[in-house]
This record gives structure tokens, C-alpha cells and sequence, in this order.
């Protein structure tokens, strides 16, 4: 069932040396944000999370707004309800893979907390593993448990950071897979961060290019690649074609 | 051959420092006879003064952590502009001498101090009590804690936090529940160098609290007093001091390596 829903973004913000001035809407679906190093990406989530002050902001969630600086509204990162998996997962390294996701139910008054628990760990393959510790846990684990955590509380959005980044080879395409079939069966706007060719190609239903802060092109990965505006969209959509061909 | 010759150098000119630091300290255990040690142990300066330093250090130590570790966290926290000049400020009593914080203890807590109307309305001096070497031995050794705790807290990966918060976990929930067991090496490192600073206060202790035997002789005191009558006492109640130092920062360390251990996964 789908979700009234949709995320809409306008954001200006200063951080550091960089200027991060962008301005998109996204439905109930995946958009990868891809991008090459120092462009922002990481920053942007952030600032969509609300972990980072903007200069000027407009985040709609729905029929929520939960940022307007004209407004003076600022909604605080712990009301947002986003689910965010940052780059190596931040798992809590003293909390049990159990423990890891209780956290999460436990910060929310929850009644059927320990069934929705068992049900996290269940759906994602995570029962067995559900007294480990994080650094017992393989890298796909890991992932499973970020993205059991993230979810456990239906978030109305989900922002993942290069989550496939951390792992070898190997664990890589059957974690893709895994995420891949976890996203679809979402439907909530999900933001993909990434700078790898294939991964955009296969995670996102649109793509969205940011360098230097800005959102220089956005479009599907075919209209990417018919007409590509920039050095690194170039690349970006070669670099796949060199995949497919190899 | 030169890569020997290149290594013995190395660790021969670090054996010279490490000799200075340590034949001190092993002077202090063979220069007097066993028996002369434990005849000087019976001083009757000694068990007053060692019931006192264990009773005010313990009392320390506690203030300081229950105290320092908020004060750590919301400093690792700010990102204000004047934060690196309140941390400046507040690790100032580490390197003032002895005897300027005890005058400046004085001069805010004692007699005649600024605080003298609030603290003391019936003219009762809080100087030379055993609350006056509390609070010296909290003025000395708190920066110590403070230090090290906030080090830990700014070790703490900041996504952790985030991600927290995205949890909806409030500020208390994020400090209890994420960052004091991931700071909890670093706080009893700080809690262990911070209680031995507290058992080696000497000076301000003497300007602000006086050498009241039994009242405010703490063992450094009682160092001091027994000093110009009975050498043996003086060896004896240092030989305690060195121990009880010894075995703190032992304590620290096998902790530190447990904690580390822990949250690294190391075997």
C-alpha cells in the first residue's frame, strides 16, 4: 500500500567551505544521489536530518513540514522520524545486535516493543546473530542490522550513506540484492547516496547528480546517459557502460 | 649491524630518563633497613594521617566524577567560539603554583573570602576543616578528570550520536545509554590520575586547610611534619603514598585495557 507522502527539499547552508544550495522533491520512491568525494552528499543528508544548521530551509515530509526557516520552524532531528544509515553503519559497539535495535524502539513509547523487535530481527535475517556485538558481525551483517534498526520505527523517510561502500567484493552483490528488494518493498522516499556507476544504475528509480554543492543534473539513469551535462556524468554513465561490456 | 647499532642508541638514551624517573622512587624502598621502615611505620603521625587521605581522596574522586563528567560532556559537545578559552581557564589550576591556588581558595572561600557572607554566616571559617582539604584536593584534581573525560567524549564517533537522535533519544537518553559506557575508559583513567593528583596534594592543602593532625593532616602533611623529627616516619608514610599511587594507576591501566578490549573486539 502506498503512502501519501513524498519529500521536498530547499536548502541553503554554509558549511565550511562549502556551499550546499539545493532544491528537489522526490515521491515514494529511490533517488540516488550520486556525486564525486567533497560535493556535499554526506553534508546534505545531514542537513535533512536537522544534525546540521542551514541558512535557509524548507523540508516538507508529507504533509509535515518539518523545516522552514522563514516560519521559524525547525523540527528536531529526534521528532523528524528519518531513518539515516550513515557510511560504516554506527552500530552501538557496546549494545548487542538485540540490544542495537531495541534502542531505537525503546527511545519511542511503544507497547509491542519486543514483538516488533522479534519481528525486526526476523525479516531481516538477524535472529540467529541477536546476541553478537557489532564487531563479531560481518560487514553485510552489519548492513542488515543498520537497516533493521533504521526501520524498525517506519521511518517517513530513509536516508542511506554509500551503504554498500564498507563491504568487499564478495558480500557486495548479495547485500546490493538484499537492498535492492528491501527498497522496492518500501514506500517511503529513500535517498541513496553513492558514487558507484552500477549500484546507482540498479538502486535508484531516478538519479540525482551533486557537485560542488549543487544539484547539476537529475534525471533516470537512461536520460543520464542520452544526455549528460557535466564531466562526471559523463563518467559516471561510461563507467557503466565499461561494466556491462566487460 | 647498523640497524642494532641504530636501535641500542635509541633505547639507551630513553634508559637514561627512564633511570632518573625510577631510581627516585627505588631509593625510597632500599635506602633504610626493613625493620627501621616498620618502626617508622608505628610514628603516631602515620594511621591518622593515611585514615584521612583514604576518607578525603575517596571523597574527592567522587565529587569530581559525579561533578566532571556533565561539565566534560556538555564541553566535548558545544561547538561555541569561546569554548577553547573556558577549557583554557578551567585546566588554569594545573599549572598555578601550589600556593597561589591555596591563597586563592582563601581569598574566595575562607575567612575573609568572597564568599565568606554565603558560606559561613554564623563566622564559621569553612578553612583549616576537613571539607577545606576536600575542596583544595577538588580545586587540584579536577582539571585532571575533566581533561581526560572530555577527551573521551570527543572520541566518540559523532554519527553514533546522530544516529541516536534519529531514534528520537533525547539528550539524557544519548548520554547514558551511548555516550558514558563508550567514554568509560577514558572517565576511569581520569577518575584513577585525577584520585592520585588528590592523594599528593601538598600545598594548597597546607595554605587553605592548615596541618591539624587527624583534622587536615593528609599523608603529604604528615610527610612534611615528620620530615624534621623522624626520617624513618617520613620514608615510611612515602613508601605508602608510592604504593597506593602504584596501585591506582595500575588499576587504571588493567581497566583501561578490559574497556578497550571490550568495544574492540579484540580477543
Amino acid at each position: 500500500m502506498k503512502k501519501q507522502g513524498g519529500l521536498h527539499i530547499d536548502i541553503s547552508a554554509q558549511i565550511g567551505p562549502l556551499l550546499v544550495e539545493v532544491a528537489f522533491g522526490i515521491g515514494n520512491e529511490t533517488l540516488v544521489l550520486a556525486g564525486p568525494n567533497g560535493a556535499g552528499k554526506t553534508t546534505l543528508l545531514l542537513l535533512i536530518l536537522g544534525a546540521l544548521e542551514c541558512k535557509k530551509a524548507h523540508i516538507q515530509m508529507g504533509e509535515t513540514l518539518v523545516a522552514d526557516t522563514a516560519l521559524k520552524i525547525h523540527v528536531p532531528t529526534e521528532d523528524r522520524n528519518i531513518g539515516y544509515v550513515p557510511q560504516d553503519y554506527a552500530l552501538f559497539p557496546h549494545l548487542s545486535v538485540r540490544e542495537n535495535v531495541a534502542f531505537a524502539l525503546r527511545c519511542r513509547s511503544s507497547q509491542k516493543k519486543s514483538l516488533e523487535m522479534e519481528a525486526a530481527l526476523q525479516n531481516f535475517g538477524l535472529s540467529a546473530l541477536a546476541d553478537k556485538k557489532p564487531h563479531m558481525l560481518s560487514g553485510g551483517e552489519k548492513q542488515r542490522v543498520a537497516l533493521a534498526r533504521a526501520l524498525s520505527l517506519k521511518p517517513h523517510a530513509l536516508l542511506l550513506d554509500e551503504p554498500l561502500s564498507a563491504l568487499d567484493i564478495r558480500s557486495r552483490k548479495s547485500t546490493r540484492e538484499f537492498l535492492l528488494g528491501t527498497l522496492k518493498n518500501l514506500s517511503v522516499p529513500s535517498i541513496v547516496v553513492t558514487h558507484d556507476a552500477l549500484e546507482a544504475r540498479l538502486l535508484g528509480q531516478r538519479i540525482a547528480v551533486m557537485e560542488s554543492g549543487k544539484i547539476t543534473q537529475m534525471g533516470t539513469w537512461e536520460e543520464l546517459a542520452k544526455n549528460p551535462q557535466s564531466t562526471f556524468v559523463e563518467e559516471l554513465v561510461g563507467a557503466n557502460k565499461n561494466l556491462r561490456e566487460g | 649491524m647498523r640497524l642494532k647499532f641504530e636501535n641500542f642508541t635509541l633505547r639507551a638514551v630513553g634508559f637514561l630518563l627512564a633511570a632518573f624517573l625510577v631510581f627516585p622512587v627505588l631509593a625510597l624502598f632500599v635506602a633504610s633497613a626493613p625493620r627501621e621502615l616498620l618502626l617508622g611505620l608505628q610514628h603516631p603521625l602515620v594511621w591518622p594521617a593515611l585514615r584521612l587521605s583514604l576518607l578525603t581522596t575517596t571523597t574527592t574522586t567522587l565529587v569530581v566524577v559525579f561533578l566532571g563528567t556533565p561539565l566534560a560532556w556538555s564541553l566535548a559537545q558545544s561547538k561555541r567560539k569561546g569554548i577553547q578559552f573556558i577549557e583554557t581557564l578551567l585546566q588554569l589550576p594545573l599549572v598555578i603554583p601550589p600556593s597561589v591556588a591555596g591563597i586563592a581558595m582563601l581569598l574566595a572561600f575562607g575567612n575573609r573570602g568572597l564568599l565568606s557572607a554565603l558560606l559561613h554566616p554564623a563566622g564559621n571559617s569553612l578553612a583549616f576543616t576537613t571539607t577545606a582539604v576536600i575542596m583544595a584536593q577538588v580545586f587540584v584534581s579536577a582539571p585532571l578528570f575533566i581533561q581526560s573525560a572530555s577527551s573521551a567524549f570527543r572520541r566518540i564517533d559523532a554519527k553514533l550520536v546522530v544516529v541516536a537522535q534519529t531514534f528520537g533519544a533525547l539528550p539524557w537518553s544519548v548520554f547514558f545509554r551511548v555516550a558514558l559506557p563508550l567514554a568509560l575508559p577514558g572517565l576511569a583513567a581520569g577518575a584513577a590520575v585525577s584520585w592520585s593528583r588528590a592523594l599528593g596534594e601538598f600545598g594548597a592543602t597546607l595554605m587553605f586547610a592548615g596541618n591539624l593532625e587527624g583534622k587536615t593532616q593528609t599523608l603529604p602533611l604528615a610527610i612534611y611534619t615528620a620530615f624534621t623529627s623522624d626520617i624513618r616516619a617520613a620514608q615510611a608514610i612515602s613508601i605508602i603514598l608510592v604504593l597506593v599511587a602504584f596501585a591506582l594507576l595500575l588499576l587504571m591501566r588493567v581497566f583501561m585495557k578490559k574497556a578497550e578490549r571490550k568495544f574492540d573486539g579484540m580477543p
